[in-house]
């Protein structure tokens, strides 16, 4: 009796001191979740989703606390993938937070351009070249297409052009077949 | 001595109809020579694999035959030069040789008629550091010319080892209707094989390899002769089975060396690299001549009345070389490279580039438009061919329902879209379509996804800026008023304090008189007239 409460006791004091081990060798840093969702979030850093950043927004449906059609840049394919990641129901993009639209990047008309640098510092990305006083222009292979420099400037000189399709980027398409209409 | 090489078997294959024999009756000729020179030359300046070389002239400017008129951008890039002399009509957008129908730009030279060279020296290539011969490979043009148009001094590398055990030339040249360098080998030989030498000695390899479809006599021939005289060591002329694609570089190096290259290696971690006869040709010219890649020898074939092979330059309009060959009347697309693996293409004014082995003139009555596409019976015939040992119909499976990763995982990528699987699929499928439909959306989002990781890390790198520099600002003016204040301090020199003891003295006299308010002084109305005295200066 006394001996088989003896090695129970000594079974439960092993395990416990692997397990106490364990969590402390292999402590997760941070929560995983979050960095799942954030990997699938397209990292335009737009805020249309109501968060200041991609990151952001990852934490808030980590919580629950943001649904996961508020990403207008990731569109629909992107809803679909958190929607498999986190196990819920598809949905469709949430109007509130805008429409998908084709990527583009934001150009800036350099002859309008007076150098007042508030397009470089709403920039999340630094992907604007410039200093005060002195024409600025947006490197577009950085440009995540965000928008948020669209409204600081004071003289409208930057616009959004959609990324034109080149030899480059073309991409195959899906092979389809013309439907005959048969006479019977 | 050949029959004693043992040779190897690649999985698969198939035997399609050759039609190689129309196009071989006559020489190769000299386009030049036989049609005027065209109204222009559309010279892309995206002609190989990697960066878009940036252009080096402008519109109005002279250039001379060979010269460079594109520069390479990157490291995976190559040089582009002009075919020929004039003025430079325009650097602009223009249709490119592609099935998408979209333009890139393109330098468009107008001929001066003079035709006349730079001056071409010859490369002291032996006496010159490896990494030199690379760079005058590359400035010289010089691409693969199988088709795949992968910058040769890329490959123009030892490898891991310090050198190669085989190189191979690949004078196989499976698909059909295709002759050009069937015809290159039967006429100059020597150059090839001189080529070849160089690509050896740069490569150190131990032996060269040179394989010919065993359908090609003649050039087997005429390379064994030049082998013989030019008295080059280590080359060996080794025919191999006629058998589609033994052209493809695996599968060459399989047949010839006994090797397979597993997923994920490259063919120099085993010792082995792989050239194109008229790649290695074209290496002989740039180095030994001193002459950049400015032509090369494309096949006319399939529907036309005198099919045959011609030394076209660069940027001259396909339709110029067909209507040389008398195209039959009911031909309607061309179609570029051959029947198994070719692009139709989007006109017939687009440029030949150096990816132009063949121009196939299509028809038909000669290629029937494909039969309606009927369900897979997972048969198995594609995977029986399939000589990337795949299992096409699982990729096709795959692709066909956007399942990426799990075609990914069927291991899509070392496929050669050959071809062989939709040439058996007793359901018609368009197999290679689909994989090449499914590569072009994995390639888009691979890059979708690293864009987005630099963006992730660029905003990652901001706000930690940010945060930095609020702390950074916090301490400069934390450091700023404590220096006022410390100044504040050190000030307090003596005269300071008797200044201070007066203000004292003075204060505590004024809180005396408002304790007990005095009488208002007698001489107290003589102020007020002082200022008008001041008003007075003339």
């Amino acid at each position: 009796m006394i001996a088989a409460i003896l090695v129970m006791a000594l079974g439960a004091v092993v395990l416990g001191a692997a397990l106490g081990y364990a969590s402390i060798k292999f402590k997760v840093e941070g929560d995983p979740l979050v960095e799942k969702i954030d990997a699938i979030l397209p990292q335009t850093q737009c805020g249309q989703c109501g968060f200041p950043g991609c990151k952001p927004y990852a934490e808030a449906i980590a919580k629950g606390e943001a649904d996961i059609n508020c990403c207008p840049p990731g569109g629909e394919e992107g809803i679909r993938k958190l929607a498999d990641l986190l196990g819920r129901e598809f949905k469709p993009l949430s109007e509130e937070h805008g429409v998908e639209k084709p990527k583009s990047v934001a150009f800036i008309d350099e002859n309008t351009c007076i150098g007042c640098t508030l397009c470089m510092q709403a920039c999340p990305v630094d992907a604007i070249v410039g200093a005060a006083k002195q024409m600025h222009t947006i490197v577009p292979k950085l440009c995540t297409g965000c928008e948020l420099c669209l409204e600081p400037c004071p003289v409208d000189c930057i616009t959004m052009v959609p990324i034109p399709e080149t030899v480059a980027n073309w991409k195959w398409k899906y092979p389809t077949f013309a439907i005959k209409k048969v006479t019977a | 001595m050949t029959a004693l090489r043992q040779l190897f078997r690649f999985h698969g294959g198939v035997k399609p109809a050759y039609n190689k024999e129309p196009s071989t009756t006559q020489p190769i000729a000299d386009f030049y020579a036989l049609a005027p020179l065209p109204a222009e030359f559309v010279i892309p300046l995206h002609q190989s694999i990697g960066g878009v070389p940036h252009p080096l002239v402008a519109a109005g400017e002279q250039v001379k035959k060979g010269q460079l008129i594109g520069a390479p951008d990157g490291y995976v890039s190559s040089a582009v030069h002009a075919a020929t002399s004039g003025t430079v009509k325009a650097v602009e957008m223009r249709l490119m040789p592609h099935t998408s129908g979209l333009s890139a730009l393109c330098v468009v030279i107008a001929p001066d008629g003079k035709d006349e060279w730079i001056e071409r020296q010859p490369v002291p290539w032996r006496a010159m550091a490896p990494d030199e011969v690379r760079d005058a490979l590359r400035d010289a043009g010089v691409v693969g010319l199988g088709g795949a148009v992968f910058p040769t001094y890329l490959k123009v590398n030892p490898g891991k080892k310090g050198k190669l055990d085989t190189l191979v030339i690949n004078g196989a040249e499976c698909e059909p209707f295709i002759t050009c360098d069937d015809m290159q080998m039967r006429e100059q030989a020597e150059k090839v094989v001189r080529g070849a030498a160089i690509l050896r000695d740069l490569t150190q390899a131990g032996q060269v390899l040179i394989g010919i479809e065993d359908n090609k006599p003649e050039a087997i021939a005429a390379m064994q002769a030049a082998v013989t005289q030019t008295g080059e060591a280590k080359i060996e002329i080794v025919p191999v089975p006629t058998r589609y694609p033994a052209g493809g570089a695996k599968q060459l190096i399989r047949v010839l060396t006994g090797i397979e290259v597993p997923h994920g290696k490259r063919s120099t971690d085993y010792g082995v690299q792989c050239f194109n006869t008229g790649t290695a040709c074209a290496t002989y010219e740039a180095l030994e001549l001193g002459q950049p890649l400015i032509s090369r020898v494309v096949t006319v074939a399939g529907n036309v009345l005198r099919p045959r092979n011609f030394v076209v330059r660069f940027g001259t309009p396909m339709k110029d070389v067909v209507a040389l060959c008398g195209p039959k009347p009911d031909s309607d697309r061309l179609i570029m490279g051959g029947p198994m693996m070719g692009f139709a293409m989007p006109a017939d004014t687009v440029p030949v580039v150096k990816a132009t082995n063949c121009i196939l003139v299509g028809s038909k009555a000669l290629f029937p438009p494909p039969p309606p596409e009927m369900p897979c019976i997972r048969c198995g015939e594609c995977a029986k061919v399939c000589p990337s040992d795949l299992a096409p119909f699982e990729m096709y499976w795959f692709s066909r329902a956007k399942l990426f990763g799990k075609a990914q995982e069927y291991h899509l990528f070392d496929c050669i879209e050959c071809g062989c699987c939709a040439y058996v699929c007793p359901s018609r499928i368009p197999l290679v379509d689909y994989y090449r439909f499914a590569k072009s959306e994995i390639w888009a989002r691979e890059q979708e996804k690293s864009a987005a990781d630099e963006a992730r890390e660029r905003y990652e790198f901001r706000m930690l800026r940010e945060e930095r520099e609020k702390q950074e600002k916090a301490a400069k003016l934390a450091a700023k008023a404590a220096e006022t204040k410390a100044k504040l301090a050190a000030a307090a020199t003596p005269e300071d304090a008797a200044k201070k003891a007066l203000i004292a003295a003075a204060m505590e006299r004024a809180q005396q008189a408002t304790q007990n308010p005095p009488a208002p002084p007698a001489d107290n109305a003589e102020a007020p007239p002082a200022p008008p005295a001041q008003q007075t200066p003339s």
